[in-house]
C-alpha cells in the first residue's frame, strides 16, 4: 500500500547513495521536485537511467549526484546540447560518468521486459549500427523459430523508479493521462516506486482503461503542485518552455551554474520555496 | 511568376511534397515536424502524423517545440505509451514514411547522431540515437532532411548510429532490414536519390539559383550528380505562404523565434 508522504520523507527513505534510480516522464510530466530533492539531500553514486535525461538529469550530474547514465536520447529538446551531461561525458566534471548508450526502442523494450519479469528485451533497431562495438550489454539471438538473428538487450530493473502524475486518491492509487510514455513500466520494472501528484482527490473517477498504477505498486505517494515544472502536466499548466531555453545560458558554465544550484536547489527548503523563487523577477533577472 | 524564398524554405517545401496524402508518418522534432505539418496543411490533409512520444494523428495548430508537446496529444486521434508507438506502430510494420534529421551522414545516407571524434573521448557528444535507428530500419521508407555543408556530408562517418545502405549495394537486405531504406535526403541546396544498384546517394535535382559547384565544395565525398538531374521545382506561392503562416503562428504562441532545430 502507498503511504502518503512528504517527498523530503520519501526520498530520504526510498533512495540510497549507490542506487539505480530512473525517473521518467517524456517530455511530460517529469519529476523535477523530486529531482531537486535527490539534489538536496546529496545523494552520490548513482546509477541513473532515464530514456530521455534533459534538464533534470543535466542538473542531477552537475551536482555530483550520478556515476552512471543510461539513456538513449541526451538534449534539451528543441533547444540544443545538455551542457553539464557533455562536460560530464567530454571533460569528466564534476566527476567522470560512466555511459551506457542505448536507443529509445530498446529502452522502451527493456522496461517492459524489466515490468514482466524477464531478463531481456528483442529488437531490431540495432542492425548494422556501431551500438555493439561501444556497449557489450547489446548483444544478439538468433530466433528457434525462424533463425532470424536479433538484438538482444538485458531489462531496466531499477531499484527505485520516480515519476509525477496528475491526481492520486486517499489510498494512494495513482492516475496519469495525456502522453504517457513508459512510466508505467518503469514502476513496475522497479523495486520502489515514489510517486509525485499535482492534487490528492477522493475520487479519481477514472475511465476503465485509463492508466490508473494501484496503491498496492506505489511505495510512497506525495502531493507536489507544480512538481513537474517547467516540464508541463496535461490538465495542469503548460510547459515553460522559456526556462528550456533560459537553461541553455545557466548551465552553459560550471560557475554561473553552481551559483543557480546553490540558490535554487541547494539553499532552498523545498520546491514550494524554488517555485517561489522561479517567479521572483529579482531572482529571476540575474539569469536572462 | 517567381516569388523569391530563402534556402530553408525550398528545403522545408521539398522535403513536404516527399509524404504523399494518406500516407503514415513517423515525425521528428524540428525540420521533420515542420515538413510533415505544411504536407498536411498543403496537399497531404490526410497524412497521419505519429510522434515517438504516443500521439498518432497529430494535427497540431502550430508547431511542437518539443516531441511530447501538450498539443500533439490534445490533437491526435489516440495517444499511446511510448512501448506501444515502437513496439506495435513502428517495429509492427505501420509507418510508411519515416522523417529524420542528421548531424552526419555518408555517401550511403548511414547517419551520425551520437558523437564527433572517438566514442571514448569525444569531440562533441551529441544527443544520441533517440528513436532514429527502429525508424531507420523499420519504416517502409526513410526522407532525411539535413543542412549540407562539408561538416555534415562526410567521408567517414565517426560513429554509425542509424543505417542507410551500409557499405551500398544489397548490404542493407542481406543484413535483414525490413524497411527499403532512404529514398531521398532532402537539403537547403539540393535533392539526393539512391543509385539503383550501388546505393549510393546522387544528386538528382539542384534547387534554383544553385551551382553544381556549391554542392561538390559542400560535400565530403566526391559527390555524383545523376544522369536524369533536374532543377528542384521552385515553392508556389500557396506552399510558401502556407509555410511562413504557420512559423508566424508558431512564433506568435511560444513567444519567441519559433520551432527549434
Amino acid at each position: 500500500m502507498a503511504e502518503w508522504v512528504s517527498l523530503a520523507e520519501a526520498i530520504a527513505a526510498g533512495v540510497r547513495d549507490g542506487d539505480t534510480v530512473a525517473m521518467e516522464g517524456f517530455t511530460h510530466l517529469i519529476p523535477f521536485a523530486a529531482g531537486h530533492e535527490i539534489i538536496r539531500q546529496k545523494r552520490r553514486d548513482l546509477s541513473l537511467i532515464r530514456m530521455t535525461p534533459d534538464l533534470i538529469y543535466d542538473q542531477l550530474i552537475g551536482a555530483g549526484c550520478a556515476k552512471k547514465l543510461t539513456f538513449s536520447w541526451g538534449g534539451n529538446p528543441g533547444v540544443g546540447s545538455l551542457h553539464r551531461f557533455r562536460d560530464a561525458v567530454e571533460n569528466d566534471w564534476p566527476a567522470p560518468l560512466e555511459i551506457e548508450e542505448r536507443s529509445h526502442s530498446d529502452l522502451a523494450n527493456a522496461y517492459v521486459t524489466g515490468a514482466a519479469n524477464l531478463p531481456f528485451a528483442v529488437l531490431r533497431g540495432y542492425t548494422g549500427s556501431d551500438f555493439a562495438r561501444v556497449n557489450d550489454r547489446i548483444r544478439s539471438i538468433t530466433c528457434p523459430f525462424t533463425g532470424e538473428v536479433l538484438a538482444a538487450t538485458p531489462s531496466v530493473r531499477p531499484d527505485v523508479a520516480i515519476i509525477h502524475a496528475q491526481k492520486a486518491d486517499w489510498k494512494g492509487n495513482v492516475l496519469l493521462w495525456g502522453i504517457i510514455g513508459v512510466q508505467k513500466e518503469a514502476v513496475l520494472a522497479a523495486k520502489t516506486a515514489i510517486i509525485t501528484v499535482e492534487e490528492r482527490v477522493r475520487s479519481l473517477d477514472a475511465a476503465p482503461n485509463a492508466c490508473v498504477l494501484p496503491s498496492w505498486v506505489v511505495t510512497a505517494v506525495c502531493e507536489v503542485p507544480r512538481g513537474a515544472s517547467p516540464s508541463y502536466a496535461h490538465g495542469y499548466y503548460e510547459r515553460d518552455n522559456l526556462f528550456y531555453r533560459t537553461w541553455d545560458q545557466i548551465s552553459r558554465e560550471r560557475d554561473r551554474f553552481m551559483c543557480w544550484l546553490n540558490q535554487h536547489v541547494l539553499e532552498t527548503r523545498d520546491f514550494s520555496e524554488y517555485l517561489k523563487l522561479q517567479g521572483d523577477p529579482h531572482v529571476q533577472a540575474v539569469y536572462q | 511568376m517567381s516569388s523569391s524564398f530563402t534556402a530553408d524554405e525550398i528545403m522545408t517545401i521539398a522535403a513536404s511534397r516527399m509524404l504523399r496524402n494518406g500516407a503514415v508518418c513517423f515525425v521528428g522534432i524540428g525540420l521533420p515536424s515542420t515538413a510533415a505539418n505544411l504536407a498536411r496543411l498543403t496537399h497531404a490533409p490526410d497524412a497521419v502524423l505519429v510522434y515517438e512520444s504516443g500521439p498518432i494523428g497529430a494535427k497540431p495548430p502550430v508547431l511542437p517545440l518539443s516531441i511530447g508537446d501538450g498539443n500533439l496529444a490534445e490533437t491526435a486521434d489516440t495517444v499511446v505509451s511510448t512501448p506501444e508507438i515502437f513496439r506495435y506502430w513502428l517495429q509492427g510494420g505501420r509507418i510508411d514514411v519515416g522523417f529524420l534529421g542528421a548531424a552526419q551522414l555518408d555517401r550511403f545516407a548511414n547517419i551520425n547522431t551520437t558523437v564527433v571524434g572517438t566514442y571514448d573521448k569525444p569531440k562533441v557528444r551529441l544527443p544520441g540515437a533517440g528513436g532514429a535507428p527502429e525508424i531507420s530500419s523499420s519504416a517502409k521508407e526513410v526522407v532525411i532532411i539535413v543542412k549540407q555543408s562539408k561538416r555534415t556530408f562526410v567521408e567517414k562517418l565517426d560513429f554509425v548510429t542509424s543505417v542507410g545502405f551500409l557499405h551500398g549495394g544489397d548490404s542493407r537486405e542481406c543484413a535483414g532490414l525490413t524497411g527499403k531504406g532512404p529514398v531521398a535526403i532532402i537539403t537547403d541546396l539540393c535533392i539526393l536519390h539512391p543509385d539503383p544498384v550501388t546505393r549510393e546517394m546522387k544528386v538528382a535535382s539542384i534547387h534554383p539559383r544553385v551551382s553544381r559547384d556549391t554542392i561538390s565544395t559542400n560535400t565530403g565525398w566526391s559527390i555524383q550528380f545523376a544522369d536524369s538531374c533536374t532543377e528542384t521545382e521552385p515553392p508556389s506561392p500557396q506552399e510558401l505562404q502556407v509555410l511562413r503562416d504557420l512559423k508566424a503562428r508558431t512564433a506568435a504562441a511560444h513567444g519567441a523565434q519559433g520551432e527549434a532545430a
